[in-house]
Order: C-alpha cells, then sequence, then structure tokens
C-alpha cells in the first residue's frame, strides 16, 4: 500500500541509558533506562505515530535514532546504514534526511533571528554553495507553502503567533528536501483550532512531497487523525504496533485501553446531555428540600 | 515543485515579487529594548551626561589657554580665577588643573572603553566555550578561573609591568584581563541555561558546528547580561585604575587620570580643596551616570525581572 516496501529506517533493539548519579566517588552508578529496546520499521512515505504518557521514552527515543544522544545497545540503520557507526559526513547527510520539529513553537526558534535566517539555517549548513538570492527566494517559497507571508520574512519570532511559530519550525523541517521529519510532540503546545490546522498542513505536505513522518504525541486522537500505524510506548517498551485502525478500534494491551479511554469525548451534545442532566437532579434535590 | 493546492503558483509568483522587493522590518529584541530604555529618564539623562562629559574631555583641551603639562610659574597653588585662564586654579607646580582634568578624564575614559572590550572578548568567549561543551572541559576551564580569581591582581599587573615596561596599553590590557573572570563566570551560567533551550537542540538536529552554535545561537542571547555587566565593569574598572595610578603603577607624569588627580589631591584637600574638588566631581559624576545606565538597561534588557 505504501510505495517501497523497504523501510527507510530500521530500527532493533534501541536501548538509551542514563547515568543520574553515583552513589560515593566509586560507588554504583544508578542507571536510568529510559529506552529498553525498542524495535520498529518505517516505510517511506508513511506516518508512524508514537503514543504514551509523559516520561515513558518517546523524546529519548526520538534523540536516539538521530543520534543527538547516545544509545546504550541496539541499532538504528538509516537507509542500509548504521547510524550509531556513521562518520562526521554521513552524519552531516543524515542531518539533511531528517529533520525535526520541536514541541515548544516559540522556544524552538532563536529570538534574536528573524524568521528568514531561522529557515535558510539549514540551508546554509547543508547547500553553502546557494547565493544569498537564491537563498531568500527558497525560504519565501518555503514560506508560502507552509502558510506564512512571504512578507513577514525579516520578523522575529515573538511578532508571531504559536500556529504561526509552528509554521516557521515546520518551514526549517522541510527547507533541505528531508526523507524523514520526527515531530516531537509538534502539535501538543497549540490550541486546538491551530492544532487541527498544523496537523493538517502536516498530512498535505506528507502527501505532495512523499516524506515519512515519525508523529509522537501524548494524544492519541491526535496520532490516530494523522498515523497510520501506532506505537504505543509504555515505560521506555513497545507494548503495542499496528494499523491504527487496529490498534485504536481493538486495544490488546492493558495500557493501550486506559490510554484510549482518557479520550474525552469529542461531541459537545453528548457533554451538554450530561450537564442537563446534572442540573435537572440538581433542581429535584432543591424542590424536595424546600 | 507542484502545488499543494491551486494557491501555490499565486505564492510562488508573490515570492518572486518579494525578492526583488523590500519585506517590512520587524522589531527586534535589542530594539524593543532601546525604546524602553528611551522611556527611562534618569537613563537618557545619564547617557547625555556622560557623553557630554567624554565630549569635553576630548574637544576641551583645544580650546583651554593652558595646556595640562605647562607650567605658569607666576601662579603655583592658586584658586581658581577667571581672568588669567585657571577656572579649576592651579596645583603645586603650577599646572591648569581644568586642563589635568580633562586629560585625566580622557585617560580613564580610554581605560574603561579598552579594558572592558577586552574583558567582554575574553569572559564572553571562555565563558561560552566553557559553559557550552560542559562536563570536564567546563570543569578545567571554571577551575582556572578560580586559580586567577585567587592570585592578587596587583600582583599580576606588577608582573605584567616588570616584563613589559610601564606602558598605558599594558595597564589597560591587564586591568582587563582580570576583569574578564567574572564576564566568564556570569557567561557560563547563562550558557548553561541558554543550551537548554530548544533552539539549540534545533540547530544541533539540523547539523550546525558546536562553533557555529556558540557563536550564532548563544552569543547574541547573552547580549542582556553582558552588556548589563559591563556597564557596571566600567566604574569598576576605572577605580581599579585609580587604585593602580595611586600606587604609582598606572599613568605616568605628567601624564594624568583622575585616580592620579584624586590621589595627588587628597592630601592637600584642607589647603588646597580645588585639586581635590575638580576630578573627585567629573569620577563621581561618571560613576553614578554609569550606574544608572547599567540599571536602566537591565530593565530594558529583561524587563521580567523588573
Amino acid at each position: 500500500m505504501i510505495g517501497n516496501r523497504e523501510p527507510i529506517l530500521r530500527v532493533r533493539d534501541l536501548a538509551v541509558e542514563f547515568t543520574i548519579g553515583q552513589e560515593g566517588l566509586f560507588g554504583p552508578k544508578k542507571i536510568l533506562r529510559a529506552v529498553k529496546g525498542v524495535s520498529f520499521d518505517l516505510y517511506q512515505g508513511e506516518t508512524l505515530g508514537i503514543v504514551g504518557e509523559s516520561g515513558c521514552g518517546k523524546s529519548t527515543l526520538s534523540r536516539a535514532i538521530i543520534r543527538l544522544l547516545p544509545a546504550s545497545g541496539g541499532e538504528a540503520v538509516w537507509l542500509g546504514r548504521d547510524i550509531q557507526k556513521m562518520d562526521t559526513k554521513d552524519l552531516l547527510g543524515l542531518r539533511k534526511d531528517i529533520q525535526m520539529i520541536f514541541q515548544d513553537p516559540l522556544a524552538s526558534l532563536n529570538p534574536r533571528m528573524t524568521c528568514g535566517a531561522i529557515i535558510a539555517e539549514p540551508l546554509q549548513i547543508h547547500m553553502p554553495e546557494l547565493s544569498k538570492a537564491d537563498r531568500t527566494k527558497r525560504v519565501a517559497e518555503m514560506m508560502a507553502k507552509v502558510g506564512l507571508l512571504p512578507t513577514m520574512i525579516n520578523k522575529y519570532p515573538h511578532e508571531f503567533s504559536g500556529g504561526q511559530c509552528q509554521r516557521i519550525g515546520i518551514a526549517r523541517a522541510l527547507i533541505t528536501n528531508p526523507k524523514l521529519i520526527i515531530c516531537d510532540e509538534a502539535v501538543s503546545a497549540l490550541d486546538v483550532s491551530i492544532r487541527a490546522q498544523v496537523v493538517n498542513l502536516l498530512m498535505d505536505l506528507q502527501k505532495e512531497l512523499g516524506i515519512s513522518l515519525l508523529f509522537i504525541s501524548h494524544d492519541i486522537a491526535v496520532v490516530r487523525h494523522i498515523a497510520q500505524r501506532i506505537m504505543v510506548l509504555y515505560f521506555g517498551e513497545v507494548v503495542e504496533i499496528g494499523d491504527s485502525e487496529q490498534v485504536t478500534m481493538d486495544p490488546q494491551h492493558e495500557y493501550t485501553k486506559r490510554l484510549i479511554a482518557s479520550v474525552p469525548v469529542p461531541d459537545p451534545r453528548v457533554e451538554m446531555e450530561r450537564r442537563e442532566e446534572r442540573r435537572r437532579l440538581r433542581r429535584e434535590a432543591a424542590t424536595k428540600a424546600a | 515543485m507542484p502545488g499543494l493546492t491551486g494557491k501555490d503558483q499565486v505564492l510562488t509568483d508573490y515570492a518572486n515579487k518579494l525578492a526583488t522587493l523590500d519585506a517590512p522590518k520587524g522589531r527586534s529584541l535589542t530594539q524593543d529594548a532601546l525604546r524602553r530604555l528611551a522611556k527611562n529618564k534618569a537613563a537618557v539623562a545619564s547617557i547625555a551626561i556622560v557623553l557630554l562629559i567624554v565630549l569635553v574631555a576630548f574637544i576641551g583641551p583645544y580650546l583651554l589657554p593652558w595646556g595640562y603639562s605647562q607650567v605658569d610659574w607666576s601662579n603655583i597653588r592658586k584658586p581658581p580665577n577667571f581672568d588669567n585662564g585657571h577656572f579649576l586654579g592651579t596645583d603645586q607646580n603650577g599646572r591648569d588643573m581644568a586642563a589635568r582634568v580633562l586629560q585625566g578624564t580622557q585617560m580613564s575614559v580610554i581605560v574603561a572603553v579598552v579594558a572592558s572590550f577586552v574583558s567582554v572578548t575574553i569572559g564572553v568567549i571562555y565563558g561560552a566555550v566553557a559553559g557550552y561543551f560542559g562536563g570536564r572541559v567546563d570543569a578545567i576551564m571554571m577551575r582556572i578561573v578560580d586559580v586567577m580569581y585567587a592570585l592578587p591582581y596587583i600582583l599580576f599587573v606588577i608582573i605584567l609591568m616588570v616584563m613589559f615596561g610601564r606602558n598605558p596599553v599594558l595597564l589597560f590590557v591587564g586591568i582587563g584581563c582580570i576583569e574578564w573572570l567574572t564576564m566568564a563566570r556570569i557567561v557560563r551560567g547563562q550558557t548553561l541555561s541558554i543550551k537548554e533551550k530548544e533552539f539549540i537542540e534545533a540547530a544541533r538536529a539540523s547539523g550546525a558546528k558546536p562553533f557555529t552554535i556558540i557563536m550564532r545561537h548563544i552569543v547574541p542571547n547573552l547580549t542582556g547580561p553582558v552588556v548589563i555587566y559591563a556597564t557596571l565593569t566600567i566604574p569598576e574598572i576605572i577605580i581599579a585604575e585609580s587604585f593602580l595610578s595611586y600606587l604609582g603603577l598606572g599613568v605616568q607624569e605628567p601624564q594624568t587620570s583622575l585616580g592620579t588627580l584624586i590621589s595627588a589631591g587628597a592630601p592637600v584637600a584642607e589647603v588646597l580643596p580645588w585639586m581635590l574638588l575638580g576630578p573627585a566631581a567629573v569620577l563621581i559624576t561618571l560613576l553614578l551616570c554609569l550606574t544608572y545606565i547599567g540599571d536602566g538597561l537591565r530593565d530594558a534588557l529583561d524587563p521580567k525581572d523588573r
């Protein structure tokens, strides 16, 4: 169903550990195992949702995949090459192919740089041969593509709204024509209407450019909307992975069931009926007392 | 590239048109800060006074009838007298105090500017590198700073003087080399908090090299604390220079500085008060104004901390 069946990213038993302290100078190290052997495949043009509660290792996993954090075991293979063993030159190529979108739209933009400079930065790193005019043109095109007015090119991040800032983040991630974008809670900090816009923008861009997405969120409702497959993480372990329909409609694991039950009913009428019922009960209680 | 929606073609044309036009400028954080600073009356007045003092110090000597090393044999130890052109009186050697105060101010201002430039440059780079790399690099670099702190700086300046001879430039550099220690600590602390921000992670994820990250992402975000601390260092440097000159390690006769003038005027303050009052008034005004400017800048750059 999705293009080429050879996975572009293959993760096997990936583990990440942190040393969180040591007893005395030579005592045993206290080790936190944040990710305990995660395996999955990601195909071209596919969206894999990663869900789980805060602190379950979602972000750590994504950082380890692109080697912002060292993995302590297992492997992550990008287009046939092990990311952990890449040299500086290959790593630079990887940074071009895999981009990230971050949680806090404002904090992920340097407050001292203009929107244009922020979007242009990956271009400066990966295509230093471009002239300044070419760069500006590409940045303006990319801004148009993510729904920002190119006239805003000289504005600073604090002059944008949260949704616009996240669009700048998306433009920065897209400018190098990456093959995979990791969205680390990319829409969690946005309010609901803006969230829908940004999610739809991501889906449209994915359809147009054929990129893969690794969509990390604690909100299973959003993930179900955007992802073809869902992986559920719980305390650093995969408890369930499968088609998003299947995972959300027929969860196998206890934790997945709880996660799905925690989603509020997205129907105001249902909520209103419940409120009416509560009011009626209160009135009845009041008349009885009088 | 194929269009997302039908709008793409229109937008591309628009983008092309924009490439030839100038897009409107945004308000940078610095501009915002300057706007806030302009509303602070004390700071604006202080800036005006400091500028005036600097201007007078550099232009004034050309307008005075007497040079700073010129001896007027007929007027030795005389109080201010407008008839013969000694507006602030003369010292024990018959030199015009007004000319000497202006020359001293010049010297003190130059020391302050050069030394704070040296201390800011060294301190920012050193602190940012230590803070960004962290771990062992940080530990070693900051222990070096601790050791330097422990050394008495007088000793340091004396060693420099012995090695390179008496030279005002050396004095500036020597003071700057001492003042950077505190700057490095402040910058390191700030860097530790900035480097955890998401935009640093974003830069690393897109493949920026550590040096690029430090220069492009960390240093510009240090502007606030650095500018504030630098304005507050200037008075400190002027005082340090005065102290060194007082000990005879600073500027040499017949050149002078505010510190030297005050140290010469202090012992005779009862009989020749004009020798102390002139330079002291200038020094106090300068220091007060610089402190107000520093305060104003702090309020302007960190509006949250007010």
